[in-house]
């Protein structure tokens, strides 16, 4: 079939508030799950780093288990599974939970890399002025560790946007549902697919700039 | 004169797993004392002194710093590492300078100075920075005092590292192998610092492989041969005249003459 561009811009017109709606929502599960994600991934590096072996054992499988299974899986899981065992989430909340917790194993791993990336001779310097460990690691380790995680980080960022596609198939109205409800009543299929991927690029490019601005301010003179 | 030492090591044990590499080591220091510990490598002169600051615990024996005993204390008659927060208020006792600097790379050279006296020693930022570029300016670096440890050599690194150490105001300064590290010509400017804080009485134990410096800095030097004190005595006497067979052989190898 073929269709004008002015016809596209029509309906784009006619379809903006659920489109945008579509925008907001994978911004929103994207955006939580990366800061969800991280806040409980720092500890997860943190355990899999400093953690005794209790603690350690348990958070390596956690984050095996976890990076071994499709993100569609997960939040098939915690959509479903969940329900049967009494908790109820709505397919929102299940679906970021799923990636905040995918997004948790990752940046735990990228976390870990970077402390264990740091020279040892630094946690002696530290303790030899008198730091407590926890002094250390937010003067000493942690601003070390970050700079190393940015770029690791920045990319785990944007696999999530990706990832939150997913949450189409357990009926979260996110840019893709949004685009295909779309879609299936206007048949325009090639714009409305590359106007989707456009917008997923521009989101991710966003994230990019963004990341890159940050290093360039906490670029350390050498 | 005998006044109570400033440290003090009884008896001091560390193995790792089977192997020994302290076995009962007797040191006592007064306050100004400046003593070189040398001997070759592995005879445990390096454990040694981080036994002193804790960076290795250790199996037997004790160690104390004005009296205070370091790191373990008996409890109910058993031997109990003190809590991470008291080990911690007495690694600041001492002063600590590193083989490999260990300048944190993050921060300015006056913000390596001023960490410690902000977190530990609770200066507002304001003071500790002025007491920080007093002691860069001692070390002759105060006009790098905003350079970050990329943007300096290896001989000012060390010296930035020295002033760290030395504006936590420690009872004892350890040096570890502080110029192993460095290019043959950036060894000098280090050793001058250690020399003028030598002279003013900062009281400094010392591990290091600069026999010449040895000879002229220190008030007694203590050659240590697997995991033991072979010899310890006044310089001028140990390096001219060496007791055991095993210094003479030692200093014959090392580069002093």
């Amino acid at each position: 079939m073929d269709f004008s561009f002015a016809q596209f811009l029509h309906e784009l017109w006619i379809a903006r508030v659920p489109l945008l709606q579509g925008v907001g929502i994978t911004i929103a599960s994207a955006a939580l799950a990366i800061v969800a994600g991280t806040v409980l991934g720092v500890f997860v590096g943190l355990a899999l780093t400093y953690g005794a072996a209790p603690l350690r054992l348990p958070m390596r499988g956690y984050t095996d288990f976890i990076r071994g299974t499709p993100v569609l899986v997960l939040v098939l899981a915690s959509y479903y599974i969940l329900g049967t065992a009494g908790i109820q989430l709505g397919p929102f909340q299940a679906g970021v939970l799923a990636l905040a917790v995918f997004c948790s194993s990752h940046v735990g791993e990228i976390v870990r890399g970077a402390l264990q990336a740091i020279h040892k001779g630094q946690i002696e310097a530290a303790k030899a002025i008198g730091l407590t460990f926890s002094q250390t690691f937010v003067s000493v380790l942690m601003p070390q560790a970050i700079r190393q995680i940015l770029p690791t980080w920045v990319n785990t960022a944007a696999e999530m946007v990706k990832a939150s596609t997913l949450l189409s198939i357990i009926g979260v109205g996110d840019l893709l549902l949004a685009s295909q409800e779309v879609i299936s009543r206007t048949f325009m299929n090639m714009p409305f697919y590359l106007f989707a991927g456009f917008l997923y690029f521009a989101i991710n490019f966003g994230i990019e700039r963004f990341g890159r601005f940050v290093e360039r301010k906490t670029h350390i003179p050498s | 004169m005998t006044t109570n030492p400033i440290l003090e090591i009884r008896n001091l044990h560390k193995h790792y797993g089977d192997v020994e590499v302290l076995k009962g080591v007797d040191c006592s220091m007064q306050r100004g004392d400046v003593v070189c510990v040398i001997g070759s490598s592995g005879s445990g002169k390096t454990t040694m002194l981080r036994c002193i600051n804790m960076l290795e615990e250790f199996s037997d024996g004790s160690i104390r710093i004005d009296g205070e005993d370091i790191g373990y204390e008996l409890r109910d008659g058993r031997r109990q590492r003190k809590s991470e927060k008291e080990v911690a208020r007495q690694r600041a006792l001492t002063g600590m300078a590193f083989q490999q600097f260990n300048l944190f790379p993050h921060m300015s050279a006056a913000e390596n100075v001023m960490l410690g006296l902000v977190k530990v020693k609770k200066m507002t930022r304001d003071q500790a920075r002025a007491v920080a570029e007093k002691w860069l300016d001692r070390v002759g670096l105060l006009s790098r005092r905003d350079h970050y440890p990329g943007q300096l050599s290896g001989g000012q690194q060390q010296r930035v590292a020295i002033a760290r150490a030395i504006a936590m105001s420690p009872r004892l300064m350890l040096f570890d192998e502080v110029t192993s590290a460095l290019d043959p010509e950036l060894v000098n400017e280090v050793l001058v610092v250690i020399q003028d804080l030598a002279r003013e009485g900062m009281t400094m134990l010392l591990v290091t492989h600069e026999m010449r410096f040895a000879f002229e800095v220190s008030t007694r030097v203590i050659f240590m041969n697997q995991g033991r004190i072979g010899e310890e005595g006044d310089p001028k006497e140990m390096f001219l005249r060496p007791k055991s067979e095993r210094l003479a052989e030692f200093l014959k190898n090392s580069s002093f003459h």
